[in-house]
Parts: structure tokens; C-alpha cells; sequence
């Protein structure tokens, strides 16, 4: 393989673990739940985005042809990932409703 | 107006390219059955989507995939960096953004956006009041925050949707 090519994706391997680290590392350090979700939420666009991109181009470059499953993997990321987020904050929103009538 | 064949056509475009993009495989095969998935999978779905705006603008669509895709590159750089700062720094807050746009889809567009740039999480749509609640990981100044939403995404979206 291309040096260079290699380069390139060990770099977007390496740049995507960072993010997803980091996602997690906001997930232990930061106080309560709605700041915690902003940890995983995030991990998923530049962690896996970087990650994917890598998959694709290493593909492309030691096989014929393009290999572009990635595209479709990051765009059903990019769809669910702020479905999940919205529910779970709908839930804990609604939880501590509850609890907050409850102590009335 | 809807167009018997095609009633969506933004929709069939999208499938066919996913199916050749999952496949993998550009054989004409292949290529045959994404594009009878594409021709039949919006006649079947189209009653869950009672009245999907129209994409007016497809060429700014475009372009503000382009600018998300730039603002999220840098959004995650900034939430790293807090994360990785003191949290007592901190100012988290719940923000509500007045909607001007008053289209279910184009505020769900909105909403997934908002979560998926680093730093906010769109908690609700109210839309009785048209409001979007945010839940934001630093805003020392929530009207900047709010200003920047409403500039940045939903002037965009309601020109691409025109509503």
C-alpha cells in the first residue's frame, strides 16, 4: 500500500479513538445527567467519522473498486444518534418531573 | 401537486444511493433491484408522512450539509476541550429557541442538528409554542446561543423547505 495512504489512515484511526476517549471521558468527569449526554452524543460525529472514513479509504486503496458501506454506516449514525439523545433527555426531563411533584 | 410514479423524489434518490453505497457492488443486477426499491419503498411508506415539505432549495441543502459538517469539526474540538478542562468552569443551561418555522419536519431537521454539533442537545419540541428546548454544555451568554441557532440552522432550513 501507498505510504502516503497509510499515513492518512492511521492518522483517522488514531484521531477517531481520541474522540471516542474523550466521549467517554466526559461521560466519568463531567457532574450530572444532561451533561453527560453530551459525552456519547458527541463521541459518535468525530469518533466514528474519523473512524469510518479510515475503513473506507484503507478498503479503497487495497481493493478493486470503492468501498463506500462506510457512507451508509455514518449516515445511520448521524440519523439515530440524536433520536437517542432526545429520548433519553425526554426521559430524565420526565423522571425528575416526578420526583419534583412527588416532593411537594 | 404529487407526482404519480415519484412522490418523492429527494426520498428515492437517497435510497438508491444508499443501496449502491451498502452493496457495494456497482453490477447492473445490483443496481436493478436499488432502484425497484427505490421506485416502491416511498409508495409504501408515504403514509407515515402525511405532508413532508418540499425541498425548494436543493442547492443550499447542499451547501449547509457542507457548513454543518465544518461546524461540527470544530464543535467537537471545543467540547473536547472542555471535557478534558475544569468542570467547575462550566455553565451548563436549559436555553429555549422561539421557532419562526412552523413545519413538524423542518423542526425535526432543526433538532438533530442541534444534537449532533457538539455542545447542545435539543431536549423537546413544543409545538404548541413552537419552542426548541436546548440543553447546552457551556453558555455563559444563552442569547448568543440563541441568536447563533436561529442565524446559523434555521434561517437555512426554512429557505431550503420554504415554510
Amino acid at each position: 500500500m501507498n505510504p502516503f495512504i497509510e499515513f492518512v489512515v492511521a492518522s483517522l484511526i488514531v484521531v477517531g479513538a481520541l474522540f471516542a476517549l474523550l466521549g467517554s471521558v466526559g461521560l466519568a468527569r463531567l457532574p450530572d445527567f444532561f451533561t453527560r449526554l453530551h459525552g456519547p452524543t458527541k463521541a459518535t460525529t468525530l469518533g466514528v467519522g474519523a473512524m469510518v472514513l479510515a475503513s473506507a479509504l484503507y478498503f479503497t486503496a487495497m481493493r478493486d473498486g470503492v468501498s463506500l458501506h462506510e457512507i451508509a454506516v455514518m449516515m445511520f449514525l448521524f440519523i439515530t444518534a440524536p433520536v437517542s439523545a432526545h429520548l433519553l433527555a425526554k426521559a430524565a426531563l420526565h423522571r425528575q418531573r416526578r420526583e419534583a411533584d412527588k416532593a411537594q | 401537486m404529487k407526482h404519480r410514479l415519484l412522490p418523492r423524489p429527494a426520498l428515492s434518490v437517497t435510497l438508491f444511493l444508499l443501496w449502491a453505497a451498502l452493496s457495494n457492488a456497482a453490477s447492473a443486477g445490483m443496481l436493478l433491484l436499488g432502484a425497484l426499491l427505490a421506485l416502491l419503498l416511498p409508495h409504501i411508506v408515504s403514509s407515515f408522512w402525511p405532508d413532508a415539505p418540499r425541498l425548494a432549495r436543493p442547492s443550499l441543502a447542499i451547501r449547509f450539509a457542507g457548513r454543518i459538517a465544518w461546524d461540527m469539526l470544530l464543535a467537537n474540538w471545543a467540547v473536547a476541550r472542555r471535557v478534558v478542562g475544569p468542570v467547575s468552569a462550566l455553565h451548563p443551561a436549559f436555553v429555549e429557541v422561539p421557532l419562526d418555522l412552523r413545519d413538524p419536519f423542518a423542526a425535526t431537521v432543526l433538532g438533530s442538528i442541534v444534537s449532533l454539533t457538539p455542545g447542545t442537545v435539543s431536549i423537546d419540541v413544543d409545538r404548541e409554542r413552537w419552542v426548541l428546548q436546548v440543553h447546552a454544555l457551556d453558555a455563559p451568554d444563552p442569547d448568543a446561543l440563541i441568536r447563533q441557532i436561529k442565524q446559523h440552522y434555521e434561517t437555512p432550513i426554512r429557505e431550503i423547505f420554504a415554510c
